[in-house]
C-alpha cells in the first residue's frame, strides 16, 4: 500500500504551535508512506490540487491529511480522493488543530503530538477498507407537527411543490398562537385576517391529510423511510356527519365549568365547543371532563338537537400509520408562567408579582385576547376583574426572560416588539390612557421594526422607563408598581390599573417526551437543536427530521414562516432523489458468532438491531442473532461497544483499525 | 442536638424584652439551650461596610465558639445577626482563600459545620403543636399582620429558608398561636432599618408605610422578628405622630411576645411593658376577642 501524508498549517492556526515541516519530513520515514508534505492552505483550491496530483504521480492507494477536525474538511479530502480516484473511505484526517495546536502553546511538545496523532491516522488508514455508499428508498410525504403557522406554512410550500403531506396538530383546530392575537407588529394588520385563509387552503388542499386533536405517538424508521404512528383523540362527534352548524354548542346547559384556553382562560366555554369561531376544521368536540354526560349518563342534550346524528359519546380514541420520508417539527412554544413552581423545577415564578393572584396582571397572549376584537371583551380594553376601562396600564418586559435567578437566561426577542405594539392598541383604543413600559433594553432587530417603537414613542407617547420591577401589590383597586428608572437614577411607583408581563417564551411542556419519540436532541430548555447554528438551522441532527418556528428558540411570525419554507424545501431536496445515499459507517453482525444476546437491541438507541432467524440447510430454525438495518443505523458504534461475543463490527471504525491506532502510539 | 444560643447586642440592650420573652417561651415549650460561652458581636452592618476580613472574623468567631463549645445549632434571633452569622459561614465554606484568611486570623481551623437557625426555623423545627397544645389565652381576635423585613428570609440563595418574595412560615406560627394573620403587601419591605440615627425621616416614612399597610388590610397588631425593625416600628411612632398628627398608636409586638400571650403569660413576665407605644397587649387584644 502506497500512502501519501499531507500536513496542513492552517494558515498560522497549526504552524504557530506545530513544527510542520518536521511533522511532515518525519512521516516520510514510517513504512507504507510514499509521498509527504506540508501547505499552507490545504483546503484550498491549489492544495486540493496538490493533493490530487500527488494521487496519480505516486500512484497513492490512501491518504492522511493532518488538518483541522475532519467535522470541517473530511467531507473536501474525501472528495479530492475521489477525483483522483481513490475511495472515500481511505482518507484519514488527523486533527491538529482542535485536538493540537490550538490547546497547546508549547512549539515542541505540540509538535510531537502531532506526530503521534499522524502515527495514528496512518496506522489505520494502513487497515481501511474501501467502502461504498448504501442506497435506500426514499418515501415521497411529509409529515408536519403542529398546526400554528410555521407547520400551516411548511404543509402549504411542501403539498404545493407537489408531495402529499400529513399535518397533525394537537388541539381541535389549527391556527396556533397567531390566531389569538389581535394585531400584528410592525403593520399592525388583523393577524387572523392574514392566517384564516391559510388555514382554509390547509383544509381545502387535496395533497394535504389535516389530523387535528391528534398526537404523534411513535416514530420509527429513518431519513426516507419513517413509520409514524398518529392518536387521533376521540371528538365524540362523527367528523363525517357534522356539518359545523353549531346548535349543540349553543344548547349545551353547561356554560361555566370549563376556561376557555383559547381566550386564555379569560372566559368560559361549554362543554361542547370549538376554540373560536374560524376553526378548522369547524368541527366540536366534547370535553369529558365536564360533560354532564359522562359524569350522570344524563343531559344528552346535544344528541337530542343535532338532526345529522354527529354526537358520538361511544367514539373512541383511534390510531393511525403513516408512512413518511421526512418530518417537519413545529410545535411552537408556549408562554412562561409566573405562578409558584415546584421545588424542582428550573424555571421559578413571581413571589413579586403576587405569584398569579391578580386578576388584572396579565401576560402578553391575555392581553392579545382583550385587546382582539373576536376576544372576551370585543376588542375593549377592559379590567377583568370589575370590567373598568383602565386609565394606566403598566406593561413590563423581560418577565423571565434574561433572568437567571428565574432559570432563563435567553432573551424572548419577540417581547420588545409586541409590547410596544400592545402599549399603541391600548393608546389608539384608550385615548385619556396612559401607557408606561418598564424595559432593560429595546431589541427591535428586523425590517421596520426600531422604526415601530420610535412611533410608540413619539406619536402615540408610550412612556418608556428603563429599569426593573421590583414588586407589585394591589392597593384600594389599584397595582402598585415599584421600580427604578435608572437612567433617571430614581426610584419609580406608578399606580395602574391593569399590568401587562411580557412573559418569557418557553417551549411546550410535552417538548421533551415529543423530541425523545421521534429521537432528536433539545436543550436544557426542551428547544429543540439545530444541526448547525449557522449552517445548518432548520435540520435537527437526526437526518430527515426538520425544525420551523418557535420549537427551536423564540421567533417572530416573519421568522417562523421563513423557517417553515426553509425546512419545505429542505423536505422537497430529500425528495428529489427516488434513492438516498447515505454513509456506509454502519454495524454489521458476525452471525456465526453472534450468541442471541440481544444486549446490542437494547443499547442502540436508533431501534436499528432487529431479530433474525438461522436456518440450517433444510430451513428449519436453529438460532436467532442480531441484525442491524443498514437504513437505520447511525454508526454511533454503541452497540459494537456493548457486544459481549465481539461479533459486531463497525465499518470503518473495526477492532483492528482502532487497535491499530493504539498500538501505534 | 444541642441548640447553642446567640443573643447578639441589641438582645442584651435595646430589645431585651426580646430576650426576655424568648427564654420563656422556649422553657414553657420545652426547648433548651446553651448561651454560647463568651461571644462577642456579630459585626453587625458596621464590620461589613468597613472591612470584610473583619466583617466574616467577628461572625465565625462566634460559631467557632459554638463549634468548641460541643454544640450543633446556633439560634440567632436577631435577623441582623443570624444574617451575618449565615452569609459569613456561607463565604468561608465556599472560597477556599476567605477560609485560610479568617482560619489566620482567629488561628484556628474550622472543621465542625454548624446550622444557623433564625427564629422562625426554631419554632418550626420545634414543632408548632406543642405552641397549640399549651394555648390558655384566647387569641382568635387577634389579627396579626406578620412582617420579616429584608434580612429574615435574604439572600434566598444562601438562607434557603422560606420564600423570599412571599414568605409564609412566621404566619404559620402566629396561627399556631390561635391569632389570625392578615394577608398583606408589605412584609419584605424596608422599614429603614439602621438609618434610624442618620436619616430618620427616611425610617419615619417607610416605618409608616408598613403600619398603614398593615392597617388597611386589617391588622390590630404588627408581629415582628427583628429588634432593628422593632426599633423602628415600636419607637419611631412617637415622631410618626410629630409628622403626621393622625397616625395613632398601633402595637408591635415580638414574635415570641405573642406565643407568651397565648401561653397566657404575663405581659410583664414578658418584658412587654418595655416597648415605647404604651399598651395593655393582653387587654387590648382580649377585648378584640371578645367582640370577635
Amino acid at each position: 500500500m502506497k500512502i501519501g501524508v499531507f500536513v496542513c498549517h492552517c494558515g498560522e492556526n497549526i504552524s504557530s504551535t506545530v513544527d510542520c515541516l518536521r511533522v511532515a519530513d518525519l512521516c516520510k520515514s514510517y513504512s507504507g508512506v510514499e509521498y509527504s508534505v506540508d501547505y499552507k492552505y490545504m483546503c484550498s483550491d491549489p492544495g486540493q490540487k496538490l493533493i490530487k496530483e500527488a494521487i496519480h504521480k505516486y500512484d497513492l492507494d490512501a491518504i492522511v491529511v493532518g488538518s483541522c477536525s475532519p467535522h470541517m474538511h473530511e467531507r473536501t479530502f474525501r472528495n479530492a480522493a475521489v477525483s483522483a480516484g481513490i475511495n472515500p473511505f481511505m482518507v484519514e484526517i488527523a486533527n491538529l488543530r482542535e485536538h493540537c495546536s490550538w490547546v497547546h502553546d508549547e512549539i515542541e511538545a505540540s509538535t510531537r503530538k502531532a506526530i503521534e496523532l499522524m502515527r495514528m491516522a496512518i496506522e489505520k488508514v494502513k487497515r481501511d477498507k474501501p467502502l461504498t455508499k448504501i442506497n435506500v428508498p426514499v418515501t415521497k410525504r411529509v409529515l408536519v407537527i403542529g398546526g400554528g403557522i410555521a407547520g400551516i406554512q411548511a404543509a402549504l410550500d411542501t403539498a404545493n411543490a407537489g408531495y402529499e403531506v400529513v399535518l397533525v396538530e394537537k388541539e381541535p383546530s389549527i391556527g396556533g398562537h397567531m390566531s389569538q392575537l389581535s394585531e400584528t407588529f410592525p403593520t399592525l394588520d388583523c393577524s387572523q385576517c392574514i392566517l384564516t385563509p391559510r388555514m382554509v387552503e390547509v383544509h381545502q388542499h387535496p395533497r394535504i391529510k389535516l389530523m387535528t386533536y391528534s398526537e404523534v405517538e411513535r416514530v420509527e424508521g429513518f431519513i426516507g423511510n419513517f413509520k409514524v404512528t398518529i392518536r387521533k383523540k376521540a371528538r365524540h362527534i362523527n367528523e363525517e356527519n357534522c356539518s359545523g352548524c353549531g346548535l349543540c354548542i349553543t344548547k349545551c346547559p353547561i356554560k361555566k365549568k370549563a376556561y376557555n384556553s383559547f381566550e386564555e382562560d379569560l372566559a368560559f366555554r361549554p362543554a361542547v365547543y370549538v376554540p373560536f369561531p374560524q376553526a378548522i376544521p369547524n368541527i366540536p368536540v366534547i370535553d369529558e371532563t365536564v360533560c354532564t354526560y359522562y359524569k350522570t349518563g344524563k343531559c344528552g342534550m346535544c344528541l337530542k338537537v343535532c338532526d345529522r346524528e354527529a354526537i358520538d359519546f361511544g367514539q373512541k380514541d383511534t390510531i393511525h400509520v403513516a408512512d413518511v420520508g421526512a418530518i417537519i417539527v413545529a410545535t411552537g412554544y408556549k408562554l412562561y408562567n409566573i405562578e409558584k413552581k415546584s421545588e424542582d423545577s428550573i424555571y421559578k415564578g413571581y413571589g413579586e408579582y403576587g405569584y398569579g393572584k391578580y386578576r388584572d396582571i396579565l401576560d402578553g397572549l391575555q392581553f392579545e385576547r382583550i385587546a382582539s376584537a373576536s376576544g372576551p371583551t370585543s376588542g375593549e380594553i377592559k379590567r377583568p376583574s370589575d370590567g373598568r376601562v383602565p386609565k394606566k396600564l403598566a406593561f413590563i418586559q423581560c418577565v423571565g426572560s434574561r433572568d437567571d435567578s428565574k432559570g432563563i437566561s435567553y432573551c424572548s426577542k419577540i417581547c420588545c416588539m409586541y409590547t410596544a405594539k400592545q402599549a399603541m392598541l391600548y393608546r389608539h383604543k384608550v385615548h385619556d390612557g396612559e401607557a408606561y413600559i418598564f424595559y432593560m433594553d429595546i431589541r427591535a432587530g428586523g425590517k421596520m421594526y426600531e422604526e415601530f417603537v420610535r412611533r410608540a414613542i413619539e406619536e402615540d407617547k408610550v412612556k418608556y422607563i428603563r429599569g426593573r420591577v421590583s414588586r407589585i401589590y394591589e392597593e384600594n383597586g389599584k397595582y402598585i408598581v415599584k421600580g427604578e428608572d435608572t437612567i433617571a437614577g430614581m426610584p419609580v411607583e406608578i399606580d395602574a390599573d391593569m399590568v401587562v408581563l411580557a412573559t418569557a417564551m418557553i417551549p411546550q411542556d410535552d417538548a421533551g417526551s415529543l423530541a425523545r419519540k421521534i429521537g432528536i436532541p433539545y436543550d436544557k430548555y426542551g428547544f429543540f437543536n439545530e444541526a448547525h447554528p449557522k449552517l445548518r438551522p432548520v435540520e435537527s441532527t437526526t437526518a430527515g427530521i426538520f425544525l420551523a418556528g418557535a420549537c427551536q428558540s423564540p421567533k417572530d411570525i416573519p421568522e417562523s414562516v421563513s423557517m417553515a419554507s426553509a425546512a419545505a424545501s429542505k423536505a422537497i431536496i430529500l425528495f428529489a432523489n427516488d434513492t438516498l445515499e447515505r454513509e456506509p459507517v454502519v454495524a454489521k453482525v458476525n452471525e456465526d458468532i453472534c450468541a442471541g444476546c440481544f444486549y446490542c437491541m437494547k443499547v442502540c438507541p436508533f431501534g436499528a438491531v432487529e431479530v433474525k432467524d438461522v436456518k440450517d440447510m433444510n430451513g428449519i430454525v436453529y438460532k436467532e442473532v442480531a441484525y442491524i438495518n443498514q437504513g437505520v443505523c447511525q454508526g454511533c458504534g454503541t452497540c459494537t461497544a456493548t457486544c459481549l461475543s465481539k461479533s459486531i463490527e463497525l465499518a470503518g471504525f473495526n477492532n483492528e483499525e482502532i487497535f491499530a491506532e493504539i498500538a501505534a502510539l | 442536638m444541642r441548640y447553642g444560643y446567640f443573643p447578639g447586642c441589641s438582645l442584651t440592650s435595646s430589645a431585651k424584652e426580646y430576650d426576655i420573652s424568648l427564654r420563656k417561651v422556649t422553657d414553657k415549650l420545652g426547648i433548651t439551650f446553651e448561651e454560647i460561652n463568651d461571644w462577642s458581636c456579630c459585626g453587625a452592618t458596621s464590620a461589613h461596610v468597613t472591612n470584610h476580613k473583619l466583617s466574616a472574623a467577628l461572625a465565625m468567631r462566634n460559631i467557632m465558639l459554638a463549634g468548641q463549645q460541643g454544640l450543633d445549632n446556633i439560634i440567632a434571633p436577631c435577623a441582623a445577626c443570624y444574617n451575618r452569622l449565615i452569609i459569613s459561614q456561607n463565604e468561608v465554606k465556599n472560597h477556599s482563600g476567605i477560609r485560610k484568611e479568617t482560619e489566620d486570623l482567629l488561628s484556628v481551623k474550622f472543621e465542625k459545620d454548624l446550622k444557623i437557625i433564625n427564629i422562625l426555623e426554631l419554632f418550626l423545627k420545634s414543632g408548632l403543636n406543642k405552641i397549640t397544645e399549651k394555648r390558655k389565652r384566647e387569641l382568635s381576635g387577634v389579627k396579626a399582620a406578620c412582617y420579616y423585613g429584608c434580612l429574615l428570609v435574604r439572600p434566598a440563595a444562601i438562607t434557603k429558608f422560606d420564600d423570599a418574595e412571599q414568605p409564609e412560615s412566621m404566619e404559620k406560627i402566629v396561627e399556631a398561636t390561635g391569632a389570625y394573620a392578615v394577608d398583606w403587601n408589605y412584609k419584605t419591605e424596608c422599614c429603614g432599618a439602621a438609618h434610624s440615627i442618620s436619616r430618620r425621616d427616611i425610617v419615619i416614612d417607610l416605618s409608616k408605610k408598613i403600619i398603614d399597610d398593615a392597617i388597611a388590610h386589617g391588622a390590630n397588631v404588627l408581629v415582628v422578628a427583628c429588634p432593628m425593625c422593632h426599633t423602628n416600628l415600636d419607637m419611631r411612632q412617637r415622631a410618626m405622630k410629630r409628622k403626621y398628627p393622625e397616625h395613632k398608636n398601633f402595637p408591635v409586638l415580638y414574635l415570641t411576645e405573642l406565643i407568651g400571650l397565648s401561653l397566657g403569660m404575663d405581659e410583664k413576665d414578658l418584658g412587654i411593658d418595655l416597648h415605647y407605644s404604651n399598651f395593655k397587649y393582653a387587654d387590648t387584644l382580649m377585648n378584640n376577642s371578645a367582640k370577635g
